[in-house]
């Protein structure tokens, strides 16, 4: 039988699992399969969890591993979305016609000390979520589930040249929000 | 020299692929002598810090 203290700390960071699932999969269906998919292997494998490290950390990469088999199925049925091909001339009026920055990217400060900050995180999951759906897929199996670029554009079937587009439009768009919504507003 | 438009790109590009010699020559030496994309390249780096460790404590 599991403790009922693991059972109780599960259950405890069960919403944080939830939202992770959500922004990656964005589904509640499946992300809530994913997720108690992902509690029930904690219970099972609990000898694994030694307290070496966090039981968050731990359990949120045992749901990383759960999403990455979800996304695969979901490749191989061919129910992903397909992104659609479209250039980055949105992001052209960064630059002025001799290719200077029209406005200079401001100083964000250490990242050791940034992502310490509270409020940063619910920040950052805020403008995850305004990414559009299909960006937003690529980027995290890329960044919060560390796809190899080539991996990602061989499981989704997109032309390299497309899956670059959609990686660079995301860090962009992220970019322009965290810099509204936390660095320039602090 | 190339355009800070140019060096941008390289700075994104290199998150996602392995650059060419010619090209992480000529994005260092560009990073070297400009403030505003190293600052650019300092914030590529924050957000990957950031992803890597989502979601956070």
């Amino acid at each position: 039988m599991p403790s009922p203290d693991l059972q109780e700390s599960l259950q405890k960071i069960r919403p944080t699992l939830l939202r992770f699932a959500m922004l990656q999969l964005r589904n509640e269906a499946a992300a809530e399969d994913v997720v108690q998919e992902t509690l029930l292997a904690a219970l099972e494998g609990k000898s694994a969890f030694s307290g070496r490290s966090q039981l968050k950390t731990w359990a949120v990469s045992i749901l990383r591993n759960k999403i990455v088999d979800h996304l695969r199925r979901g490749s191989r049925e061919g129910t992903l979305p397909i992104v659609d091909e479209q250039g980055d001339e949105d992001f052209d009026a960064l630059f002025d016609g001799t290719g200077h920055w029209q406005e200079a990217p401001g100083d964000w400060g250490d990242p050791a000390v940034v992502l310490e900050q509270r409020g940063f995180y619910e920040v950052l999951e805020l403008c995850m979520k305004a990414l559009p759906e299909n960006v937003a897929r690529v980027f995290t199996m890329r960044e919060v589930l560390g796809f190899e670029t080539e991996e990602i554009c061989k499981e989704l079937k997109m032309s390299s040249s497309n899956c670059w587009v959609v990686l660079y439009r995301a860090r962009m768009r992220l970019r322009e929000c965290l810099q509204l919504r936390w660095f320039g507003a602090r | 020299m190339k355009s800070c438009r140019e060096v941008h790109r390289l700075v994104i590009e290199a998150q996602d692929r392995k650059l060419g010699f010619a090209e992480r020559l000529s994005m260092r030496v560009h990073l070297i002598l400009c403030a505003t994309c190293r600052r650019f390249d300092a914030q590529m780096d924050l957000l990957r810090q950031a992803l890597r460790r989502f979601p956070g404590d």
